[in-house]
């Protein structure tokens, strides 16, 4: 479980994140939806530690990560899986070699055991035919499940996702998706998606928090959602002309089942 | 304009402090040696090893060029024509081949490090070692750092000896002065103690370089357009670091 504390972040005094509390629960999907700029990719790394927040606290488990020293920062990010919204692999290595390389770096298995984990989490994410190909030689939603892959091979307590569905087509979204729901709850992890795409929330989002300029304007979960009491959330959400369309079905089917 | 130029020095003095502390972070033990040595030989490879063709091409043709125009300018009764040997001799060993040569290397090596680990920055590959809880500035940088300065003595050595031998070239085609003649200039005279100082100032520079050139890949931000701008101005720095260098370091080891 990952709980944040009264959480403030300032860039040259202008403030990005406002007092944020939350708490995240192991074993689901946690979603922090908003528009673009409104704090979630900065609280998503704040969270991480790639950046450093004003004033507040993230506590790992109970322990603080704010303030930790060096060896047990980098002893708790052992703990972290991250998938980038670029995917974040490493250029001048094979697929292979990226899931291999949190093993190569920390792994005390010899290489055949560490090669044998990697194929495993190649194969969870279906991709062991594509082993020995390069990151420029493969597609986009192959390069996500390649991260996902890197993310998981050492087994973490904590998976972030940022993005995972940005530039994907609807169907290698939902598969994105469909993985990370599916690795949460195979691994028991503690999951935190940030999006700005309502598909994913209704398809993995176990619970949700709405950001807004920085606030944490709402929270609940993915089935409070769409008949939430929130103008600015309501505004986020119906957005969308399928979801406008979806609440509007919502009503009649109520409305009927009263009558 | 007082305001900038204020503004200007506070923000050199924030990057020297920068400078350090990065070095702080690089210069520390592997977190994984296995690591360390698979990178290191890539760095020999790909920074060392890439390089000698054009450290072989431009030492060939500016010996030869550094022969001739000694050959054609100093032509005098009161010299002897082993002159031309000597003074070539000493000045491709003593700056030709490493002040030149690195200023050269700067922008070959300079860039190519700038701009890897630059664009390493902003397709946010650092942030994913940091996240794995990788020193990433050890991880990146120090190999590229230990491999270039451990290579800088085959390249200066094979820069010395391919100025030499475009100074003999061009004597055997003009026959001024003769073959002989250079031959015996550029063994007469001769103190070892002067492939030694440059070995050891090409190393020096081999470390400004890499270390430079890696700060300013590693603070990049934004996107392809301050990769290029990091890249240049790493090879500006370079270039002025390198000539202050060889200044201080000349007066301090011959003065």
């Amino acid at each position: 479980m990952i709980e944040v504390r009264n959480l403030n972040k300032e860039f040259d005094g202008k403030p990005v994140l406002k007092e944020i509390d939350a708490t995240f629960k192991k074993g689901v999907v946690n979603m922090i939806i908003g528009r673009s700029g409104s704090g979630k990719t900065v609280l998503l790394k704040c969270i991480v530690g790639l950046i450093q927040p004003t004033s507040g606290q993230i506590l790992y488990d109970g322990k603080n990560f704010i303030g930790m020293k060096g060896r047990d920062v980098r002893r708790l990010r052992r703990d972290i899986g991250m998938l980038f919204q670029g995917s974040a692999l490493f250029d001048s290595k094979t697929v292979l070699e990226n899931v291999m390389f949190p093993l190569d770096m920390f792994s005390r298995k010899n290489k055949r055991e560490r090669r044998k984990r990697a194929e495993f989490c190649l194969e969870r994410v279906n991709l062991e035919h594509a082993a020995n190909l390069y990151p420029s030689e493969i597609s986009g939603g192959m390069m996500k499940r390649v991260a996902i892959a890197r993310a998981i091979s050492l087994n973490p307590k904590y998976l972030f996702c940022d993005e995972p569905n940005s530039g994907l087509d609807p169907k290698t979204a939902q598969l994105i998706d469909e993985l990370i729901h599916d690795i949460t709850m195979d691994f028991s992890m503690t999951t935190i998606v940030v999006s700005h795409d309502m598909n994913s929330v209704i398809n993995i989002g176990d619970s949700v928090i709405f950001l807004n300029e920085g606030i944490k304007e709402w929270e609940g979960s993915k089935s409070e959602v769409m008949d939430a009491d929130n103008e600015k959330l309501n505004d986020f959400v119906f957005a969308s002309d399928l979801f406008k369309k979806i609440k509007v079905a919502e009503d009649i089917i109520s409305e009927d089942g009263k009558g | 304009m007082q305001k900038q130029n204020h503004m200007n020095f506070i923000r050199s003095i924030e990057s020297v402090g920068e400078y350090a502390s990065l070095m702080s972070r690089v210069l520390s033990v592997p977190d994984r040696m296995r690591e360390f040595v698979k990178e290191f030989f890539k760095g020999v490879y790909s920074l060392g090893v890439n390089s000698i063709w054009i450290v072989i091409i431009i030492s060939f043709f500016i010996g030869a060029v550094i022969v001739l125009q000694i050959a054609l300018n100093v032509d005098s009764p009161m010299l002897p024509r082993f002159t031309v040997g000597v003074v070539s001799r000493e000045i491709i060993l003593l700056e030709f081949s490493s002040t030149i040569m690195c200023l050269i290397l700067s922008g070959k090596v300079g860039s190519n490090v700038a701009s890897e680990i630059g664009t390493m920055r902003i397709t946010e590959q650092i942030d994913a070692l940091e996240i794995m809880g990788v020193n990433s500035a050890n991880y990146l940088i120090f190999p590229k750092v230990a491999s270039f300065v451990a290579f800088m003595p085959v390249l200066v050595i094979f820069s010395m000896f391919m100025g030499l031998f475009g100074g003999y070239i061009i004597c055997l085609v003009l026959g001024t002065p003769s073959v002989e003649t250079y031959i015996y200039g550029i063994q007469a005279f001769f103190r070892e103690s002067f492939i030694w100082y440059s070995i050891v100032k090409s190393m020096l520079f081999g470390f400004i370089i890499a270390s430079v050139a890696a700060y300013f890949g590693y603070n990049a931000k934004g996107g392809a357009l301050e990769v290029g701008i990091a890249s240049t101005n790493s090879v500006v720095i370079n270039s002025i670091l390198i000539l202050v260098t060889d200044l201080v370091f000349t007066q301090l080891a011959m003065g």
